[in-house]
């Protein structure tokens, strides 16, 4: 069904109701659930119909990474399992994202996986993939009258390959002051598990992150995966740094006072 | 000026590293020297910006890499084939070859060929594979004392160090601390420093010239490495900056080149590829300026090649780890990677620090002491040190089937199953996030255990009163 995803998005642009599914990701699921909403909210306004398919949990990421192969890959199983009949998937999280589609195919040895991974993975798209490759659209009515930087995030930009897209979405919100980011390619130090197993090195270079961050004078840190954010803000909250740090999601979710569209509801 | 040789004989020298501490201990003393971090940011950066300026230049970039990446491939595939070829080449042309099994193996060659020269000193070129096997300390403990040549490496043996990266091995040293080796070091070794020595770089260089113009003049044996050998002619190549190494090649009677059988090239024309790749990958130039290349021996002189396996041919068995041995030691990794420039290269205790370090240390020293099996697991995989090889490595994707090889820690092994259990069933994963939302004002500022080294310089989040499941259920996705 991959040749019809660009009618199947212009249908939906043209308001249409086309059921997609959204992989919240276990991490947002659990500590970040406003980005979540936010998706939610974004979809519906552009018109998209999201379902949230329960059976859901984690992409396996921590698991395969971290070296416990057998773990992860019975995570990927359960992912397919649940995701496979859908025409899209939408994933807020460039690492889980990432892992999907970079790593997913990597685990398929051919057989029965091997073709649920086949017919998966290519619906899977990173939220601002799906707004701008299969929804056409790049103003999606936003407002948010603040300075804000973007991190793009190592499996965003290095995995997922989303380019500016991001940024092209940053844009064009209304109010929306974007500053760039010094050394914005460089990873931020979270890394999963990476962080508590090498905690020095890690903090070196979220410490460096943060002083590029505050070089700027944003008021809000922006990024597409909120583990990334997670590590970034508590160093910035330990510092009493004053900046804020936003999931892409929430600020596109955002909107003006007195829109009749409900406010992506933030952290 | 002597040193003990630490690691395991027949392996990859740990470069004075017991190998009890794992990369996060060497690494969190190292991130602590802030000389060392300014030394290192400012090097990588200089290096990094470089080599992104020429490698942006190429239009044909993709393609000359994926053709190195599959000359490369192709030649592995082939070696038992390319090796022979090249034997007979080397000895048509007058050179002899040694095969050497081990570390131990090539250092009893070479000592023994030095030894039947009857000299006690010889000069170095430059080389990684010299260093692999540890030769300068086999070499001292027969009598035979090894002149570093390379700029870089002659501050590395003056200052008694080691070296911390593959092309710069100097890069922890910025250039006052060079002319305090060389002023107090010089005289221990050769010639001295000049009186009034600066810190100027010409002045640093000259000072080095002196010194080595000496030793290149009166030394009879030199030792090598290769960047590249040719099966079809049986030619070695070496790119270097200084001309220091053809210095080496070519005043000495006797030339001894120790070089990795991985180090193989088919045919002349492959070279076309690697000469451009190489270069602009490591120094960020484009041509480098002194490219050296001799066929067997010149009438009057002797040259031994000693092919050198040292664990290369068991990581060829293997099916994803043998991509490493593709790698052309440019060090592109090492300096976009935001690990390497804050940890430095000691802390990977191997002469092959940063990523390609984390994922070749471990394959040719295996993974039984706690530092070599850390070091998969030193890096964010964050995935610049693929997005820049020359040769196409996918670093990421082999760091992690290491880590899946390695022995964890029995606390960490624990933690993942029950997270794996938790993960495994969403109705579990629910009960558990309505059990954290219930404790949420429980959670201490400061996590216990290895979990601290988190909460040591970030703060957790906030846990919040109701998941994203919960509420899509209670609110029918917001509809309600």
């Amino acid at each position: 069904m991959m040749y019809g995803l660009t009618i199947f998005g212009l249908t939906i642009y043209a308001g249409g109701h086309v059921r997609v599914a959204l992989f919240i990701t276990c991490v947002n699921d659990t500590l970040f659930p406003g980005t979540g909403k936010a998706v939610v909210t974004l979809l519906r306004r552009l018109g998209v119909d999201v379902d949230f398919p329960e059976a859901q949990t984690c992409c396996g990421q921590m698991h395969l990474n971290t070296g416990y192969r057998e773990e992860g890959a019975r995570l990927a199983h359960h992912f397919v399992d649940v995701f496979r009949g859908y025409d899209a998937v939408v994933v807020p999280s460039g690492s889980c994202g990432a892992m999907v589609r970079e790593q997913y195919p990597k685990l398929a040895d051919g057989g029965a996986f091997g073709e649920a991974v086949a017919a998966t993975v290519p619906r899977v798209y990173d939220l601002s993939e799906f707004l701008i490759d299969v929804l056409g659209v790049t103003d999606v009515g936003a407002y948010f009258p603040h300075r804000v930087t973007y991190h793009p995030t190592c499996h965003s930009l290095r995995g997922l390959h989303l380019g500016d897209r991001p940024r092209r979405l940053l844009e064009q919100v209304k109010g929306l002051e974007l500053v760039p980011l010094p050394g914005a390619e460089e990873c931020c130090g979270f890394g999963g598990t990476f962080a508590v197993k090498n905690p020095d090195i890690s903090a070196a270079m979220c410490g460096d992150k943060v002083r590029n961050v505050l070089d700027t004078g944003a008021e809000v840190l922006c990024a597409a995966d909120n583990s990334c954010l997670m590590h970034i803000g508590g160093t910035l909250t330990r510092q009493k740094a004053g900046v804020r740090v936003m999931h892409l999601a929430e600020i596109l979710a955002s909107t003006a006072p007195g829109d009749t569209h409900e406010r992506g509801d933030s952290r | 000026m002597s040193r003990t040789f630490l690691g395991m004989p027949g392996t990859v020298s740990m470069m004075g590293y017991s190998g009890k501490e794992g990369f996060p201990e060497n690494a969190a003393k190292a991130v602590r020297n802030s000389q060392l971090r300014f030394n290192l940011r400012k090097a990588t950066g200089t290096i990094r910006g470089r080599r992104a300026s020429v490698v942006g230049e190429l239009p044909d970039w993709p393609d000359l890499r994926q053709a190195g990446k599959a000359i490369k491939d192709h030649t592995l595939r082939n070696l038992d084939t390319y090796l022979v070829e090249l034997e007979e080449a080397v000895t048509r042309a007058g050179g002899h070859v040694h095969w050497a099994r081990d570390a131990a193996e090539a250092n009893r060659i070479v000592t023994d060929l030095v030894k039947a020269t009857g000299e006690t000193q010889v000069v170095k070129v430059k080389s990684m594979a010299t260093q692999e096997i540890g030769l300068n300390e086999a070499l001292h403990d027969e009598g035979i004392t090894a002149y570093e040549t390379d700029l870089a490496e002659l501050i590395v043996q003056l200052g008694d160090d080691w070296p911390s990266h593959i092309l710069v091995p100097a890069i922890h040293r910025n250039r006052s601390e060079i002319r305090e080796i060389f002023v107090r070091h010089m005289s221990e070794w050769g010639r001295p420093a000049p009186e009034k020595l600066t810190d100027d770089p010409a002045a640093l260089a000259e000072a080095a010239r002196l010194h080595l113009r000496e030793r290149f003049l009166a030394t009879k044996v030199a030792i090598s490495g290769a960047n590249f050998m040719v099966a079809e002619t049986g030619t070695l190549v070496v790119l270097e900056s200084e001309g220091n190494g053809r210095m080496c090649l070519t005043l000495p009677e006797t030339l001894i080149s120790v070089v990795g059988i991985e180090k193989l090239l088919p045919t002349w024309r492959d070279l076309e590829v690697f000469l451009q790749l190489l270069p602009r990958s490591s120094t960020g130039e484009r041509m480098n300026p002194y490219t050296s290349m001799w066929t067997g021996a010149t009438e009057g002189q002797e040259f031994h090649l000693v092919l050198l396996d040292n664990g290369r041919t068991r990581v060829l068995a293997d099916d994803l780890g043998r991509q490493a041995l593709r790698c052309i030691r440019c060090s592109a990794c090492l300096n976009v990677c935001p690990v390497y420039e804050r940890s430095g290269g000691h802390a990977y205790g191997s002469v092959y620090p940063g990523p390609i370090g984390a994922i070749l240390t471990p394959q040719l020293r295996g993974m039984e002491s706690e530092l070599d099996r850390s070091l998969p697991y030193a890096s964010s995989l964050c995935g610049a040190c693929y997005e820049v090889c020359p040769v196409a490595i996918d670093i990421p994707s082999v760091l992690v089937e290491l880590r899946g090889r390695s022995r964890h820690p029995m606390a960490e092994r624990a933690g993942m199953a029950a997270a794996g259990w938790v993960l495994n069933r969403s109705g579990r994963l629910a009960r558990a996030q309505r059990m954290g939302g219930r404790m949420r004002r429980l959670v201490p500022k400061r996590l216990p255990g290895p979990l601290g080294g988190w909460t040591d310089t970030r703060d957790l989040p906030d846990i919040p009163k109701e998941s994203f499941r919960d509420w899509w259920n209670r609110t029918d996705g917001g509809s309600r």
